[in-house]
């Protein structure tokens, strides 16, 4: 018995080790809140974490005390109990399982009862919206007041994640276009998808909304301090689930302002180049880089895809087929149709919304070019502008 | 002459086929049962396997042994075959070996659909797989890839290793529902007179209860993944929001099965357990008629409370609140039956031998899985734990100390019923002691990992969750050592060691010890009659 003693205090002693030497920056409770909701929630867990703790102690000690004194070694006698029998047992056998109530629907389930109220509550006093849309695997974000739409997409390289190069401080966790939001107002978030189920989760916001494709949900936060918050997609979304983080830049009202003016005469800019005529060249430059961006994810940089599930475009029948017909109508299931459109049932989605004119035209252009296509043709930004 | 010479003459009688036709074509309980344990056994070394290579891959930042593609179908198959392959494989076998000798019968009711829900098993298992294993060959899209959840329209997207998973989890069900079949029927018609439902062991109650759920959930998920199956081959839109369906509407569907599959896979050990601390403390049961209508009510709780695996769908502020509320309630019996274990044991004459070991262990970790549930049931405040490493720790410290833990007290206690010797008591105790640690090591680390925002099914993360990852892919390896001892005590005490008694503990109570050990191939010739 007592090298069985000593054997199981030489484990715990490892275990304690082995968890205590892992400490350098480990956080024991929530990141610090940004919103109302999260310090709301940070509040319930602490709350409930000492709640939780004591029963557990108590118990434990309880269970503890009982295996080492009522211990047939030491000659204890057992009782023969096998229920409560005087009005003070019962009463003494009740007790724990009242307080059970009393912690479950009073103390949790009070605040708990406000706390859904107000996590639902996206539209009363709301001064702005954001639309989320999640997209295998990149997050959409749209401001429809300020007519902006954006991209947000993984810019950690590739050698990173391959352990060939260091990995930088924000590893995974950064994007090339933020969502960039104003702090202090309230904010609406409209979530949906284009293919699978995303949700959408920044834990400093403590909120966390699921993406889901035909429907809309909501959500809501209120930023109170300007800085820079990251998360992660939370619903498993297929192969690069783990690669499409959500970075926030919230920022006060009047360098928001700048910056929707900044966004807003991009999108000029880009409406321009779309009536302009474009060379062959500075399409395969511009398509090289959509499609390195968008599409490598599946299909590869060398066009080979991972086929079954993502085909190639290498010697791809869709590829070299005609994308319009004789009387300039997109053709069905061609190449531009698939691009813009997606195919249902399939990881290929519809790009009509999340890509411009020029990236559209630019991206088709290199890919009936590139990976030993040779179809010749090249796609004007108009002609996308005119076609979908 | 003696009984035991009459039970041999009697054997004799019987034509019992050799080699594999014995086993394939046996109708006998105990045999179908040392199948099923040892399937469970194989399942919990192939899943085991899978999870390994995933917490090897989450060792270190960055992608190092498999690809994301290969990381979420390891994940999907380890849910799968843990839950359909290895946990409830492991209580019919138990329920199997155990329910006729605890009531007093010869054998299960129904032997031949015994042997049917046996056998259907493996191949289950095999189609399961092999579009995995197909997939490491370079043939095909892999298996399923989804997560066990399997949420549409993920699943629907998916390659035909989904296929292949829709028909064994067809198969996987009807195996299910078959064995339910035949426990209640047992249970109902076979205890032995003077047996009356109240006074009935509370293995064979909490295995009746099961049973129901069983029979109650399964044709459910059966309809799930026929819709599913319709949706991805033969144009339905059920989860497809474009043709008028709903994609969480799967959500429900799954949940449905899913909520009350976690007391399917609790209840037998809920079972076991109270048999176990009443040997080891010498002192019978405390609270039998409130231990019996704690199970009722955790099996009928459990059917209507499933959508607070939903909370970040988007519900209705009403609906939020309903399932919060009711899934707090649960909390009632669970603590009813946490305080009559305890009490049974507290003031008994205690020896700690391995099961007791398993026992204790199992209600110290499961409380604490069953604590850490209460928070993940505030609506509002599971926005910050769901499909976060909080949420995988919560349901590993519920189901690990459940499935492995209290099955493993369950075969150290009965072990020497069946296989007539005592196991080795040293070894045992470094058994519950690389568990005790390794179970520890290596989800207490991913409570951590959930609070600091790691979501779960990711293969690669970022770096402030690189230390917390580290320690909980020590012990996963731990863990996994633990059952290759295991393996090794099981075999040496089938194949030699002390003789055990009929009366194998001091303390055990209850008609299978008053069989000789080994148990005999038919137990109960005439039935034993309770007073």
């Amino acid at each position: 018995m007592s090298r069985f003693r000593r054997a199981f205090a030489a484990g715990s002693l490892a275990l304690l080790g082995l968890v205590g030497s892992a400490q350098a920056e480990i956080r024991w409770t929530f990141p610090d809140p940004a919103t109302p909701l999260a310090a709301d929630t940070l509040h319930v867990h602490n709350l409930f974490m000492t709640i939780a703790g004591t029963i557990f102690i108590l118990v434990f000690a309880l269970i503890m005390y009982s295996v080492m004194v009522h211990r047939k070694s030491k000659g204890y006698k057992a009782a023969t109990f096998t229920a409560p029998r005087t009005a003070k047992q019962v009463a003494l056998t009740l007790l724990p399982f009242a307080g059970l109530l009393y912690i479950d629907y009073v103390v949790f389930g009070i605040p708990a009862y406000h706390a859904v109220l107000s996590y639902e509550d996206s539209k009363t006093n709301a001064e702005m919206v954001v639309k989320v849309t999640g997209s295998q695997w990149k997050w959409l974000y749209e401001y429809p007041a300020e007519d902006i739409k954006f991209v947000s997409l993984l810019t950690t390289p590739k050698e990173q994640i391959h352990n060939q190069a260091p990995k930088g401080e924000h590893y995974l966790l950064e994007v090339d276009n933020p969502l960039v939001l104003p702090v202090g107002k309230k904010i609406r978030f409209i979530t949906t998808s284009t293919d699978v189920i995303h949700s959408w989760w920044v834990p400093a916001f403590g909120v966390k909304r699921d993406a889901i494709p035909g429907f809309l949900r909501e959500f809501w936060a209120t930023i109170e301090k300007p800085g820079i918050y990251r998360g992660q997609c939370a619903e498993l979304c297929g192969k690069d689930h783990g690669f499409m983080p959500v970075v926030v830049q919230a920022v006060s009202q009047p360098e928001f302002d700048k910056w929707v003016a900044d966004k807003k005469a991009a999108v000029v800019a880009a409406a321009a180049s779309a009536d302009k005529e474009w060379t062959k060249d500075e399409l395969m430059a511009k398509g090289k880089d959509v499609y390195e961006k968008v599409c490598a994810a599946c299909h590869q940089t060398n066009g080979q895809g991972l086929p079954p599930a993502f085909p190639a475009l290498a010697g791809s029948a869709i590829v070299k087929g005609p994308f319009v017909d004789n009387d300039g109508r997109l053709v069905k299931d061609g190449h531009l149709d698939r691009v813009l459109n997606g195919k249902t049932g399939t990881a290929m989605q519809a790009f009509r919304e999340s890509l411009s004119d020029a990236e559209l035209a630019a991206v088709v252009t290199y890919e009936r070019n590139s990976f030993g296509n040779t179809v010749g043709d090249f796609v004007q930004p108009s002609t996308v502008k005119k076609l979908r | 002459m003696s009984t035991t010479t009459a039970a041999d003459t009697h054997a004799e009688h019987h034509d019992h086929p050799a080699g594999f036709s014995r086993w394939l074509l046996t109708t006998n309980h105990k045999d179908i049962g040392n199948m099923y344990l040892i399937f469970a056994f194989v399942m919990l070394m192939v899943g085991g396997a899978m999870i390994l290579t995933v917490r090897a891959e989450l060792f270190t930042p960055g992608l190092q042994i498999v690809k994301p593609e290969l990381f979420n179908q390891l994940i999907t198959l380890h849910g799968l075959i843990m839950v359909f392959g290895a946990a409830m494989p492991a209580a019919t076998g138990l329920a199997n070996w155990m329910l006729p000798m605890v009531i007093g019968a010869p054998d299960m009711a129904l032997p031949r659909l015994n042997n049917w829900s046996f056998w259907i098993l493996p191949p289950a298992a095999v189609m399961l797989v092999t579009p995995f294993v197909l997939g490491l060959a370079g043939i095909g899209t892999g298996g399923a890839d989804t997560g066990w959840t399997m949420y549409a329209p993920l699943s629907v997207q998916t390659g035909w290793g989904m296929d292949f998973t829709i028909f064994a989890v067809h198969m996987l069900g009807m195996s299910s529902i078959l064995a339910s079949i035949n426990v209640i029927v047992t249970i109902l018609n076979m205890r032995a007179p003077g047996m009356t439902m109240f006074k009935m062991p509370l293995f064979a109650w909490a295995f009746l209860l099961t049973a129901f759920l069983l029979i109650f959930i399964m044709p459910v998920l059966a309809g799930g993944v026929t819709m599913l199956l319709m949706d991805r081959h033969f144009e339905t839109n059920f989860f497809n929001a474009a043709g008028g369906g709903d994609p969480v509407l799967w959500q429900h569907i799954f949940w449905f099965m899913g909520h009350p599959e976690v007391y399917v896979l609790l209840l037998p050990i809920a079972g076991v357990i109270p048999h176990v601390i009443s040997a080891f403390a010498r002192k019978p049961s405390f609270g039998y008629t409130a231990q019996v209508w704690s199970m009722i009510a955790i099996a009928a709780l459990s059917i209507v409370v499933w959508a607070h695996h939903m909370f970040t769908s988007g519900m209705s502020t009403g609906a939020q609140l309903y399932f919060m509320y009711s899934t707090m309630l649960i909390s009632l019996p669970l603590a009813v039956l946490f305080y009559c274990w305890i009490a049974t044991f507290w003031r008994g004459s205690i020896s700690l031998e391995t099961p007791m070991l398993f026992a204790l262990g199992f209600i110290v970790f499961f409380g604490w899985g069953g604590l850490t549930g209460l928070v993940l049931a505030d609506a509002a405040a599971d926005a910050q734990y769901h499909n976060a490493y909080f949420l995988v720790a919560h349901f590993h410290y519920a189901l690990y100390p459940t499935t492995v833990m209290g099955a493993m007290a369950g075969v150290y206690y009965w072990l020497p019923k069946w296989t007539g010797h005592m196991y080795d008591e040293r070894l045992g105790k470094l058994h519950f002691i690389l568990v005790a640690i390794g179970m520890n090591l290596t989800f207490l680390p991913q409570f951590l990992l959930g609070l600091a925002g790691m979501p779960r099914r990711i293969p690669d993360y970022a770096l402030q969750f690189a230390d917390l990852n580290m320690a909980s892919s020590i012990g996963a390896f731990i863990l996994g050592i633990s059952h290759l001892l295991f393996i090794y005590v099981v075999i040496k005490c089938v194949r030699g060691g002390q003789k055990a008694e009929a009366r194998a503990w001091e303390g055990a109570d209850g008609l299978e010890w008053t069989v000789p050990s080994p148990a005999p191939y038919h137990t109960f010739e005439t039935q034993p009659v309770v007073k």
